[in-house]
């Protein structure tokens, strides 16, 4: 039982560090019809810009903005590669990740992975010292629920300003927004630094939460958090109450505890990724079909 | 003296420049709207009447000639810009309205054009009345499906909301292009009936692409035939009231037969 619970919570923090990915995802994928690869190099890139500015000392927080910053400018060079060159979405995102693997290089001085055993970070300094001892050994899911809580808020509420109708109506008629006076062009780079921030700034918690950034870490990204999207749609799109936003760091749950699963079952680790490719093809399958259905019946 | 809303001047337009496909369009093209006037535009599929429009909207740019907009030159000003002062009604209705947003979420964006659309909340649900009141107007029965998805509503319902949305907020000229050609006839009477109404209380100055050449003679203060990028008729006043369908349509055949069609 122990072991069951262990494996939950484990499940739980993962689920929810790249639920915190899939729901910046969601509004590059799914609201904006925009298929942004470049999230494999900004999930890193996050963890990356924390872990050099943890390692030099600064405030973890304060880290975390840095990395928020740096994925917001990175999606916002997707978003001028498309807009302003013409180049097609996909090239768009292509062009940030290949360059993000220099950068990231960069950042960490040229060594795949970067440590900071040690330092402080979100989890071991500031707010989380206030838990009373019997929470404090599970502060890093509490945590992790309070940063992925506070995403899904604060998008939310985006999503339902004037910007973000805006937006939504950029990802679903161009010419409406043109027609209102506003560049849709515009509206895109702002949904793609948005999409990007939030990918950066789980790169950023998973850092902290294992004390090193790994440069290696974005790989599948962008196939872990469109699977997420899809599957979270696919699951709860019938309840009207649970906001799409919530449905996306939903989806990414289910999906990695699929993945735990899996390798509990005794597949072994370098299958991985395959599993991962497989079970994104059946979640674009499955809304097909379930697309399908609907216009049947 | 009317005074001049629109312009386009010595207009030189050739789709495909340099290819096998290169058709020239508009040579030395030039056409005016005066203020207040309310154009009817008719013409063969080719004729250059939707290019014109994208050229006033600026969808499209020319190689060469101005495109003025009450004196002042807007040829290098981009679409989204114009559509500040130019209000456009298309063909499609898909085009006019946010399918995945509801009615009251369309009414409120139209509602903030030429505003900043910043982080105070989208939707202010305390002019849900003054909405409900625009749609009333329909005859449709919109106001009592506010939180409907407009992807939901038929072509003829996209479409007079698609009128109401572009006519919101002022606007110097209505683009109508070929705006009622999508719909049944019975939509279509309802939209261009919704059309005259909404052009004669806010005093607009439209411009209208139309296949019904009943529309092009009963409406409007102007009347212009579009053929191979040059306006073969352009009558006004009087001499447009003695127009009737049959002498648009002896034009119309000769045309078609100078051309072989």
């Amino acid at each position: 039982m122990n072991i069951f619970l262990g494996l939950a919570e484990t499940v739980l923090k993962e689920g929810l560090i790249y639920g915190v990915m899939a729901m910046g995802v969601y509004i590059t994928y799914k609201i904006l019809n925009f298929p942004d690869l470049s999230v494999d190099g900004t999930f890193p890139l996050g963890a990356c810009a924390a872990a050099a500015c943890i390692s030099r000392g600064m405030d973890p927080w304060l880290a975390c903005l840095v990395a928020i910053l740096a994925g917001a400018l990175a999606g916002c060079i997707t978003g001028l590669l498309h807009v302003k060159l013409g180049i097609t979405d996909l090239l768009s995102g292509i062009l940030v990740m290949t360059a993000m693997w220099s950068v990231n290089l960069i950042i960490t001085g040229g060594s795949a992975i970067l440590q900071f055993f040690n330092k402080p970070t979100i989890f071991t300094s500031g707010p989380v010292k206030l838990l009373p001892p019997a929470l404090y050994s599970h502060r890093q899911i509490l945590l992790i629920f309070i940063l992925a809580l506070a995403v899904r808020l604060l998008l939310a509420w985006y999503l339902s300003t004037k910007n973000g109708l805006l937006l939504r109506a950029a990802g679903n008629n161009e010419q409406y927004v043109t027609g209102l006076g506003k560049d849709p062009g515009v509206l895109k780079i702002i949904g793609l630094s948005l999409g990007n921030a939030c990918t950066a700034f789980a790169g950023c918690i998973l850092a902290q939460m294992n004390e090193n950034a790994d440069i290696n870490s974005g790989k599948g990204m962008v196939v872990m958090a469109l699977a997420s999207v899809i599957i979270g749609l696919a699951v709860f799109r019938k309840l009207s109450f649970v906001h799409f936003v919530t449905m996306a760091v939903l989806g990414s749950v289910i999906y990695k505890a699929c993945l735990m699963a899996a390798l509990q079952l005794g597949l072994p680790n370098s299958y991985l990724k395959l599993l991962m490719a497989v079970l994104l093809t059946a979640a674009i399958v499955s809304e097909r079909f379930g697309k399908g259905g609907k216009a049947n019946g | 003296m009317a005074e001049t809303l629109i312009g386009l001047e010595h207009i030189d337009l050739t789709f495909n420049p340099g290819t096998v496909n290169e058709t020239v369009l508009f040579t030395d093209f030039n056409f005016k709207v005066d203020k207040g006037e309310f154009v009817s535009v008719v013409g063969s599929n080719g004729s250059g009447k939707t290019t014109m429009l994208n050229l006033i909207c600026g969808t499209l740019s020319p190689e060469k000639g101005r495109v003025m907009l009450e004196g002042n030159d807007i040829t290098k000003m981009p679409e989204y810009k114009r559509a500040r002062r130019i209000g456009r009604v298309f063909q499609d209705p898909a085009k006019g309205t946010c399918p995945e947003l509801t009615i009251l979420e369309n009414l409120a964006l139209a509602d903030n054009k030429g505003s900043l659309f910043g982080l105070s909340r989208g939707v202010n649900r305390s002019k849900l009345d003054y909405y409900k009141e625009l749609v009333a107007q329909l005859h449709m029965h919109l106001e009592d499906k506010m939180d409907t998805k407009v992807g939901a509503l038929s072509g003829g319902q996209r479409q007079a909301l698609a009128l109401v949305i572009s006519t919101m907020t002022p606007i110097d000229l209505l683009i109508l292009d070929e705006h009622t050609a999508a719909l049944d006839p019975q939509s279509s009477e309802t939209v261009m009936e919704l059309t005259l109404d909404v052009i004669e209380k806010k005093k607009l100055t439209a411009l209208m692409v139309t296949h019904n050449l009943r529309y092009a003679v009963e409406y409007g203060t102007r009347l212009v035939m579009m053929h191979d990028g040059a306006a073969v008729i352009d009558s006004y006043g009087k001499d447009k009231s003695a127009y009737r369908i049959e002498d648009l349509l002896k034009t119309f055949n000769e045309i078609s037969i100078e051309c072989g069609n």
